[in-house]
This record gives C-alpha cells, sequence and structure tokens, in this order.
C-alpha cells in the first residue's frame, strides 16, 4: 500500500467538505474565523474572491455546502454557513477601495458577454481588472437577470444586488441595456474577440392539458408571472390560487401570490414530499406563511365554466415502489379543487431562437449547444457558455463558478493559448502553533445547537412585498454559530519518520478517528480495521508509510474528525501538526490569483 | 497538559456496553502527564478494559499513592470512588477499601518507586494477604514525577538522561510476586494494547490480588538511547512467553487470537482457565515447557528469559483456586459496609463477653 499523497491539493481540499461541495470553492471556515474576529469586510472580501456575490448568496444560495458540512455528521446540523455570509454582507464596511480595479490600458481585446445574470457578470468580474473591454448585452433595463426578476425582493432587497452588481459593473463594462440579442452573427460580426453566452434558461414550461387556453388571462406561467410582478405588470391575484409544481420557482410563487391578496394558496405535486425539489427551508417558510401543500395529485384538466377558471382537476395517486426503488402510480379517484387562478411552476427551458445554425456552432439532439464541461467553448471556439444557458437551469452559485472557468478560458483562447491546459490548483499549508499548548485558532469544541434564523413578523411582512422576511443573526447568535464551526481547514498533517508509536493520539482523539495497525491488502480492507471502522465511503482515510519501530501505519479516517488538534498536543514528538491549509484555486490571468489570502 | 479539554463530541457511531455506556463514559479528567507518557496508554487500556467488561463505574474504587503514575486515577472512570493515598501506602488503604466492601472492584495504580522503592514493603503483604483488587505498577525505571531518578526496577547499566549508569540490581516485580505467593501475574507493555487489555480483563475479573507489571516508557526522562525502559527497547526486547485471551461468561467460546495449536506446533501449550465470575482466561505460552498455571515452572522461565537479556510478559501465572483475603478471614457475605450498625458493633457487653474467652 503506497502512503496517501498529501502533495496533491485535492487531498486536504476534500477534508474542508464545505469548500469542497461549494462550486465556486469557498473558502468558509476561514470567512467564518474573520467574521468571530469582527473583520467583517475582510470576511466579505474573501468571500466575494470566490462566489462574487456574497450578500446575494447569503440571503438565497441554495448552500451545498450546507448537507455537506462534518458538523452535519457530528450533531445533526451542520453550521449556518450561508446565514453567516449574510453577516459578513450586513456588516461590512466601504469594502470598494479594496476591490480589483480595471487598468487604465486595456489590453486591446473586447469581449460581448450576453445577458447580464450573475454568470455573465462574474466573468466580467474576473476579465476587466485584467484590461479586457467588456460589453453586456442586456435585453431588461436592470441587472442580475433571474436574481432580479425572479427572485422576490422579501427574499432579496434591490440594494443588496445593486451594490453587488455595481461592483462590477462600475470597473467600467460597457452596459446594453433593452438590448435583446437576436442574431449572434450580429454581435459577432462587431469584431469582438470572443462571446460568452449567459443568457440563462428563460422559457417556463407549460402544461398541456384540457381547458389549459380556455380562460388565458388567469393560467399563468411561473417564471413569467413573478418577472411581471417584479416589474409591477402585475399587482394583484385572484383569492384561491393553485400552483403547480414544488420546486423553488413554486416557493416564490406561493409566497408572492400570498403577498397579492391571494388567501387560499394551495401548492399541488403530483409526488410525496421526500421527493420534492424545492430546498427544505423554502418549503418551511411557506408553510410558516400558511400555504398549502398538497401530496400526491396529477393535474387532469382545467375546469372552465362560461369563460372563467373554476377550478382544477386531479387524480388522486397511489405511489408504490419495486424492489429496484422504481415508482410507480395507481390513481384512486379523481378530485377538484376549487381556484380562481393557476400558475404553473414546472420548470424552464433554454431556448436560442437568436443564434443562427450557420455559424459552427453545433447542436445537439435536445437543441442545446455542444460545450465543453471544462473549457465551457462551443464548437465555434471564440463562443463561450456558462450558467443555465450552458446545461440548463441550475442555480447562482453554479452560474458564478461557471463565469470562473469560463474567464480563465475566454483569457488563454484571447492570449492564443491552448484552453485545455488549464492552471492548476495549488496550496499552502501554514503551522497554527503559537506555542506548546497554545494555537493561533479557537480549537476549543462548542456543544451549541445551529441557531435558528429571526423572521419578520407574519402580520408585517405581508404589507409590503419588499419587506425582508429573514431578518438576520443578533449578535449573540453569530457568536455562537462561528463558534459551532470545527476548522476543517486547519489540517493534521503526519510526518511518519517522528513516531514513536506511544499511542498519545489514538488515546486522545475524542472521535476515535486514530488508529495504528497493520498495513492490509487494500485501502478497502484496511478501512474495517480501525478503532472505528470507516464505513463512510465519501470521506477518505489517511494511511502513513510504515512507522519506525513496528512497520505499522498510521491511519486516520477523516470522516468524524473535529480538527480539536488535540492529536498534535499530545504528540511527544511532532509527528502530527496542526496547517492552515489555504487552497490556491486558479483564476483568469494568474495560476493561483486570490486577493484575500486565507488567515487564522 | 492540553489547551482544552476533551470535546464531549463522540463519534456517531460507538457502540454501548450491556450498561448503555460508550468508550468515552469510562474516561476521566483529561491528563497532565506529559506528552506521549506510556502511563496514558495504560489509562487508555483500562478504560477500554473496564468498558469491555461493562464494570459499573459506582462500583469501582481507584486507589494510588504517589508519582505520575498515581496521578493517572483522575483519568479514567471519573464517576468511580477513588482514594489519591500517600507515597508507596496504596496497599494499605486499598486493602481497607476492599476489606471493608467486598462488592468494589479495586483498581490500585501505582509506579516502580511508589511500589519497588518507597513502598515494597506494602506491596509485599498486600500480595501475601490475596486482597481482592487489580494492582497495576506503571514501570518506567524512575521516579518521574521528581524528575528522573533511577528507581528500584532500574536495570544494571541502564543509563540517564545525562549519561551516569545504574549499578545496583533491579527488583522485578513478577519475580518477587511469584516468590510471595501471588495468585495472578502478569506484564505487559503500555505500547501493546492488544496485550494488555486482555490481561487487564482477566485481571479485574481474578479473585484475589492480580498483579500486572507494565512497561510504561517515561517519555521525558527515560525514553533516550541507553534506557531499558524506553519505546524502542522494549518493543526490541518484548518476548511475549505467554498469550492471554479473557472470554467473559457470556459470551461463546469462540477461539479469536489463540490456535489450539502454537505456532510451533504444540498442541499441548493450550490452557483454558476458568476465573471465579465464570469467565475463562485461554493461555498458550510460547515455548512448549512453560506451564503458567504452575508456579516454579514460571518464575523458571522468566528467571531464563531474564538471563537472556528478554522481557517476559503475558499473563505469567495464574492459580484459579486462590483464596482471597474475605475467604481466607471467612468475613461475612455481605460487605462489611452493608451490615447493620448493631451487627458491625454489637456494643461492650458484646465485647466484654468475647474477651472473656481470652482470659
Ligand atoms: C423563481 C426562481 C427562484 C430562484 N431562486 C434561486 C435561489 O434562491 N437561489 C439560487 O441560487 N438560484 C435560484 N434560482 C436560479 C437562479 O436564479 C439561476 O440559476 C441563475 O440566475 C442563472 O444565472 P445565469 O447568469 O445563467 O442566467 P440568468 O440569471 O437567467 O440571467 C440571464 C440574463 O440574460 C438575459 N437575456 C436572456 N436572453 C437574452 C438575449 N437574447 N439578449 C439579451 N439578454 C438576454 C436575461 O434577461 C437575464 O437578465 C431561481 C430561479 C427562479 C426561476
Ligand atoms: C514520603 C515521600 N517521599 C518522597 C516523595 C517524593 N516523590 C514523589 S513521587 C516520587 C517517586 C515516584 O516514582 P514512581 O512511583 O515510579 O512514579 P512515576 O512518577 O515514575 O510514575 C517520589 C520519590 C514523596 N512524595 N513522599
Ligand atoms: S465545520 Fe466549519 S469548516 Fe468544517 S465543514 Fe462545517 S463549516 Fe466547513
Ligand atoms: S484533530 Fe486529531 S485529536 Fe482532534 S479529532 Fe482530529 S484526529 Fe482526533
Ligand atoms: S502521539 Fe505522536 S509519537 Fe505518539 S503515536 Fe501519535 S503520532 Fe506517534
Ligand atoms: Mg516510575
Amino acid at each position: 500500500m503506497d502512503p496517501t499523497d498529501v502533495s496533491d491539493p485535492r487531498y486536504y481540499h476534500k477534508v474542508v467538505d464545505c469548500q469542497w461541495a461549494c462550486p465556486a470553492h469557498t473558502n468558509v471556515p476561514a470567512y467564518i474565523r474573520l467574521i468571530a474576529q469582527g473583520r467583517y469586510s475582510e470576511s466579505y472580501l474573501l468571500n466575494r474572491a470566490s462566489n462574487v456575490f456574497p450578500g446575494v448568496l447569503g440571503r438565497t444560495c441554495d448552500r451545498p455546502c450546507e448537507p455537506a458540512c462534518r458538523r452535519g455528521r457530528i450533531d445533526e446540523k451542520p453550521v449556518a454557513i450561508c446565514r453567516l455570509k449574510r453577516v459578513a454582507a450586513d456588516l461590512r464596511d466601504d469594502i470598494e477601495p479594496f476591490l480589483p480595479k480595471a487598468p487604465e490600458q486595456k489590453n486591446g481585446k473586447r469581449i460581448a458577454l450576453i445577458g447580464a445574470g450573475p454568470a455573465s457578470l462574474t466573468v466580467a468580474n474576473d476579465l476587466l481588472p485584467l484590461g479586457y473591454t467588456v460589453t453586456i448585452f442586456e435585453k431588461n433595463r436592470e441587472p442580475g437577470g433571474l436574481m432580479r426578476i425572479n427572485i422576490p425582493s422579501f427574499r432579496l432587497p434591490a440594494q443588496v444586488l445593486d451594490d453587488e452588481c455595481g461592483y462590477i459593473i462600475n470597473m467600467g463594462a460597457e452596459m446594453r441595456y433593452g438590448a435583446a440579442v437576436t442574431s449572434l452573427a450580429a454581435v459577432l460580426d462587431e469584431g469582438f474577440d470572443a462571446v460568452f453566452v449567459g443568457s440563462g434558461a428563460p422559457k417556463g414550461k407549460d402544461l398541456d392539458i384540457p381547458g389549459r387556453h380556455d380562460d388565458p388571462a388567469h393560467v399563468h406561467i411561473g417564471i413569467d408571472w413573478l418577472a411581471n410582478v417584479h416589474f409591477e405588470h402585475i399587482k394583484k391575484i385572484e383569492p384561491r390560487v393553485i400552483i403547480i409544481g414544488v420546486g423553488n420557482t413554486a416557493m416564490d410563487c406561493c409566497r408572492s401570490a400570498k403577498r397579492l391578496g391571494a388567501t387560499d394558496v394551495k401548492v399541488v405535486a403530483r409526488r410525496g414530499r421526500q421527493h420534492f425539489k424545492a430546498s427544505p427551508w423554502e418549503l418551511e417558510d411557506a408553510e410558516e406563511e400558511q400555504v398549502e401543500i398538497i401530496e400526491n395529485h396529477a393535474p387532469k384538466r382545467m375546469v372552465v365554466e362560461n369563460g372563467t377558471l373554476v377550478g382544477m382537476e386531479f387524480d388522486v395517486l397511489d405511489w408504490t415502489e419495486d424492489a429496484s426503488g422504481k415508482q410507480t402510480s395507481r390513481v384512486l379517484r379523481t378530485e377538484t379543487i376549487p381556484c380562481d387562478a393557476v400558475i404553473l411552476a414546472i420548470g424552464q427551458d433554454n431556448a436560442f431562437p437568436w443564434i443562427e445554425r450557420d455559424l459552427g456552432l453545433e447542436f445537439n439532439k435536445w437543441d442545446m449547444p455542444v460545450v465543453d464541461s471544462e473549457t465551457h467553448q462551443s464548437t465555434n471556439p471564440k463562443v463561450f457558455f456558462g450558467g443555465d444557458a450552458a446545461w440548463g437551469p441550475k442555480n447562482i452559485i453554479w452560474a458564478v463558478a461557471h463565469g470562473h472557468a469560463a474567464a480563465i478560458s475566454i483569457d488563454l483562447f484571447c492570449q492564443g493559448e491552448d484552453v485545455t491546459k488549464r492552471p492548476p490548483q495549488g496550496m499552502n499549508l501554514l503551522s497554527v502553533k503559537n506555542g506548546l499548548h497554545s494555537w493561533a485558532y479557537d480549537n476549543g469544541f462548542d456543544a451549541s445547537g445551529r441557531q435558528v434564523m429571526r423572521h419578520e413578523d407574519l402580520t408585517k411582512r405581508f404589507r409590503d412585498m419588499k419587506v425582508e422576511v429573514e431578518l438576520g443573526f443578533s449578535a449573540e447568535q453569530v457568536a455562537t454559530e462561528v463558534s459551532r464551526c470545527l476548522n476543517c481547514d486547519i489540517q493534521t498533517q503526519f510526518n511518519a519518520p517522528k513516531c514513536i508509536e506511544c499511542d498519545a493520539c489514538i488515546d486522545v482523539c475524542p472521535t476515535a478517528c486514530l488508529t495504528i495497525t497493520k498495513a492490509q491488502s487494500s485501502e478497502a480492507e484496511l478501512r474495517k480495521h480501525l478503532t472505528v471502522p470507516a464505513t463512510n465511503a465519501d470521506q477518505d482515510i489517511y494511511h502513513s508509510s510504515p512507522l519506525p519501530q513496528t512497520e505499522r501505519l498510521m491511519v486516520k479516517d477523516e470522516d468524524v474528525c473535529l480538527h480539536c488538534g488535540l492529536c498534535a498536543e499530545r504528540c511527544p514528538t511532532a509527528a502530527w501538526e496542526m496547517q492552515l491549509f489555504d487552497l490556491l484555486q486558479p483564476k483568469a490571468g494568474a495560476t493561483c490569483h486570490e486577493e484575500v489570502p486565507a488567515t487564522v | 497538559m492540553t489547551s482544552i479539554a476533551k470535546p464531549i463530541a463522540t463519534h456517531p457511531r460507538l457502540k454501548t456496553n450491556s450498561l448503555g455506556l460508550t468508550i468515552r463514559d469510562y474516561e476521566g479528567g483529561m491528563s497532565t502527564l506529559c506528552a506521549g507518557c506510556g502511563h496514558d496508554s495504560v489509562t487508555a487500556a483500562i478504560v477500554q478494559a473496564a468498558w469491555e467488561l461493562a464494570l459499573p463505574p459506582h462500583r469501582a474504587a481507584k486507589m494510588s499513592g504517589i508519582g505520575c503514575s498515581s496521578k493517572t486515577t483522575a483519568y479514567f472512570m471519573k464517576q468511580s470512588h477513588g482514594f489519591n493515598s500517600v507515597h508507596g501506602r496504596m496497599p494499605s488503604v486499598a486493602s481497607g477499601a476492599a476489606a471493608a466492601n467486598r462488592g468494589l472492584n479495586v483498581i490500585g495504580i501505582s509506579g516502580d518507586g511508589d511500589s519497588l522503592s518507597i513502598g515494597l514493603g506494602q506491596l509485599t503483604h498486600a500480595i501475601r494477604r490475596n486482597t481482592n483488587m487489580l494492582y497495576v505498577i506503571e514501570n518506567n525505571g524512575v521516579y518521574g514525577l521528581t524528575k528522573g531518578q533511577f528507581s528500584a526496577s532500574a536495570d544494571i547499566g541502564s543509563k540517564l538522561k545525562k549519561g551516569e549508569t545504574n549499578e545496583q540490581p533491579p527488583i522485578d516485580p513478577v519475580l518477587l510476586a511469584l516468590s510471595v505467593g501471588a495468585t495472578f501475574v502478569g506484564r505487559s507493555f503500555s505500547g501493546d494494547k492488544q496485550q494488555l487489555v486482555p490481561i487487564l480483563k482477566a485481571a479485574i475479573s481474578h479473585r484475589g490480588l492480580a498483579l500486572v507489571d507494565v512497561i510504561s516508557p517515561c517519555v521525558t526522562f527515560n525514553n533516550h538511547e541507553g534506557s531499558t525502559k524506553s519505546y524502542q527497547y522494549t518493543r526490541d526486547h518484548d518476548v511475549a512467553a505467554v498469550e492471554a485471551d479473557y472470554i467473559p461468561v457470556c459470551d461463546p467460546i469462540e477461539i479469536t487470537g489463540l490456535g489450539a495449536q502454537s505456532s510451533n506446533g504444540h498442541a499441548d501449550s493450550l490452557r483454558v482457565v476458568q476465573l471465579h465470575d465464570g469467565g475463562t482466561v485461554r493461555l498458550r505460552s510460547t515455548s512448549p515447557d512453560y506451564d503458567p498455571t504452575d508456579r516454579a515452572s514460571a518464575h523458571q522461565h522468566i528467571s531464563a528469559c531474564q538471563r537472556r537479556g528478554e522481557i517476559a510478559t503475558g499473563l505469567l501465572f495464574v492459580d484459579s483456586g486462590s483464596r482471597s483475603l474475605h475467604d481466607v478471614l471467612r468475613t461475612s457475605s455481605t460487605p462489611l459496609v452493608d451490615l447493620r450498625h448493631e451487627d458491625l458493633c454489637p456494643g461492650s457487653a458484646a465485647l466484654d463477653s468475647l474477651m472473656k474467652r481470652f482470659r
């Protein structure tokens, strides 16, 4: 068995579960420590270096980091990573002096970005400081994409979005608002060196059932309806509303309807709760606002009497699962739910009617552009895709991650380099030892539970669409929540030749991570021979080279390490050390470029 | 010392014993010993043995004298009783506790200084009395607490950190115990829990005094080259003379580590010894002419090892028919502490009538 290769940044990167799960690899533990120290602006900037929109994301992120958080494996509830991001954003000082700036001297390359959503804005954010001339085509009159026109302001106040789009645009992007691109050929003809398509997935899915078009004024497509609400083309809705679909769009629709006068709002789903796409917290918030959620109802027809929608008929389903896990449904009965309006929130499609098919830009059988998953380049080498436009609807943080990757490609492409030769990830490791029993980080374990977000009073929040529901954490809650973080980026690093096999580290480890044992034929076998067998295959195990005295191996199961540093404190020879791991994520224009180095 | 107490968080898949306790429930306070001290590993082995045996923590008493080793009673079973006595006097206090409450599991922890230097007389008499207790000597060859002077277990020729050589012969607690009638004698190494834990379990289950000498390196004062009690030296010279496996009464007798045949092919070297609690120890000596149930054979074999410069380890001798202090004195089967005051102290009239018999 070869010893684990920890010189590959991916090993320690993976230990930082949240950062590994974040599509943009936000350095979560480092920004949480900065908040703990009251260094909100630095925390904000560290966030911004990866995720570009900390204020927006601190309220709306899909938070793939939280289900991954190690703390969730220790006491079931992850650190409130997302809400702490908002703390950094809310409490920051003026950070404008510290933002990257575009140089006076441009590099002569002109880039067109189509759409001003998070994907395009990220590309602009990365390319402007490098001297690129960036032109953004946006069919609306404001930047932000769906963040602006679809995410309701009770979840995301406009000011937050204005500030964060402004930071980018103010670097000198040329904004062409109200400029719906109707021909990619025309854009290319303007002589841009590269084009980035960040136009999103703008077409809401329709539902083809009897009666659908019999009273069109009372049947809405969710994302269009939300956009109309945003533009204040729609200011009220009838009292009884049915929302079809149970994803995040449905959640925004039902809660918006509540604010526009609906009194009886039902979200109806074909399947059971465990299959809902909406995030659990959005479901909770909707239910708190007395939205009724109805499971196992398949839409059958819209009931229209005398030209007016009066209800919707559903097949009530009973789902069964066979041995292979395949779900089948059986109709139990038919049921009519009375209503005055229906909102269809069953998904979004891409649409590229404005891309000519003779530009060397290939489309696949689903009529989607063929895009390289790493470089974001289409088959027309000048044209790159990212965000929802690339592979269908995802979320903001993925759009940002795509933007960063596409910016690297566009930079390489414009500099005449091979876009497939990506700059590598790097890492820094820095000892955090201050003294015999003193660390540069707070290694204590705080057993407190996850803090619950405070919400605006139910009575107050319906007065105005713009009343933000989430109030943010109180100072006390911040203090508690930051100390729940386990500092997974402070890594245990082992140096086998120093070990005298005294067992001190094994004995002190609170979560039985460590074992000294004989080598086995394979890692899978080794996993079975640990103090507590390493059954979580998603988590790596570390195994050392043979130890000097007995040739056994030091093995660490990363699964539930608390990063408490006690192994290193009890080790008489400093064979275990605690090291701050700083992932150097490649960015456009620099191999290992970070505005803010991580600190403890 | 450590900067923090051990976090209360545990591994989510920790097993519980028959009392519903996890191994963490058998821990004590944070150790203040030097990082890497062998004594901490002995502590961890005791924690594991007590957890595996499902000892009820409130039925155990931890007794000790003075020394780094004697401090360790604070580092396990925080819910148990305990008495930290005077240097070398743990055996008396432990004997008192064991005499007063025969229902207690008495766990005595001592050092080579505590037991072989200042407390040698106490040790030998406790062995003679066969007080029902586990008696662990955490043997590092030095007085660790007072900064590393040679103790009575230091080998001839062993060197101190600054170069002084010991020229006086060592007292080997194992040979000493055998010669004063010990009924259970084992030796192990803090760095080998696979061997140490089963020995401790058998020792706790033994009725009478079970002496376990554990080579437990002093990482600060006696772990250098030239020391004969270092991690490296012990690993180089440790010879498992007897392999032991303790099987509690409730477990099916499954052969675990010990094959019916020894590695050298002698089928006869496996012995199954039943202890008083119904559990059994399975012993296999690594040499065919060594019978760990025969005192003379054990003595002979261990001395032979010693002459070869080897450290014989394992459960070296057990007398399963042993009679403990309470058996010999024929005390009441009810622990003395549980007797009614009138029965325990029948008053001056009863004393007078007793005294009459001697007049
Ligand atoms: C109701 C709803 C709620 C959501 N809530 C969340 C949430 O809470 N958290 C989360 O992470 N994600 C959420 N999402 C998803 C998220 O908004 C998107 O994944 C993300 O905005 C995609 O970013 P993008 O840059 O790819 O495209 P978009 O944000 O869609 O931006 C595309 C932009 O391109 C413009 N455009 C399109 N075509 C043209 C053209 N031909 N010419 C010029 N301009 C054009 C559009 O006007 C738009 O401004 C939600 C989505 C919806 C529908
Ligand atoms: C009556 C008495 N004499 C001397 C001492 C000083 N003293 C304290 S600990 C110790 C030796 C301890 O050695 P050992 O039992 O081997 O324990 P270790 O620290 O090595 O584990 C001595 C001599 C004392 N505390 N009391
Ligand atoms: S405990 Fe902190 S560092 Fe560790 S995964 Fe959770 S948020 Fe990240
Ligand atoms: S830091 Fe060391 S002692 Fe602490 S939980 Fe991790 S492996 Fe165990
Ligand atoms: S504490 Fe240090 S020397 Fe002792 S076993 Fe652990 S790594 Fe090795
Ligand atoms: Mg000593």
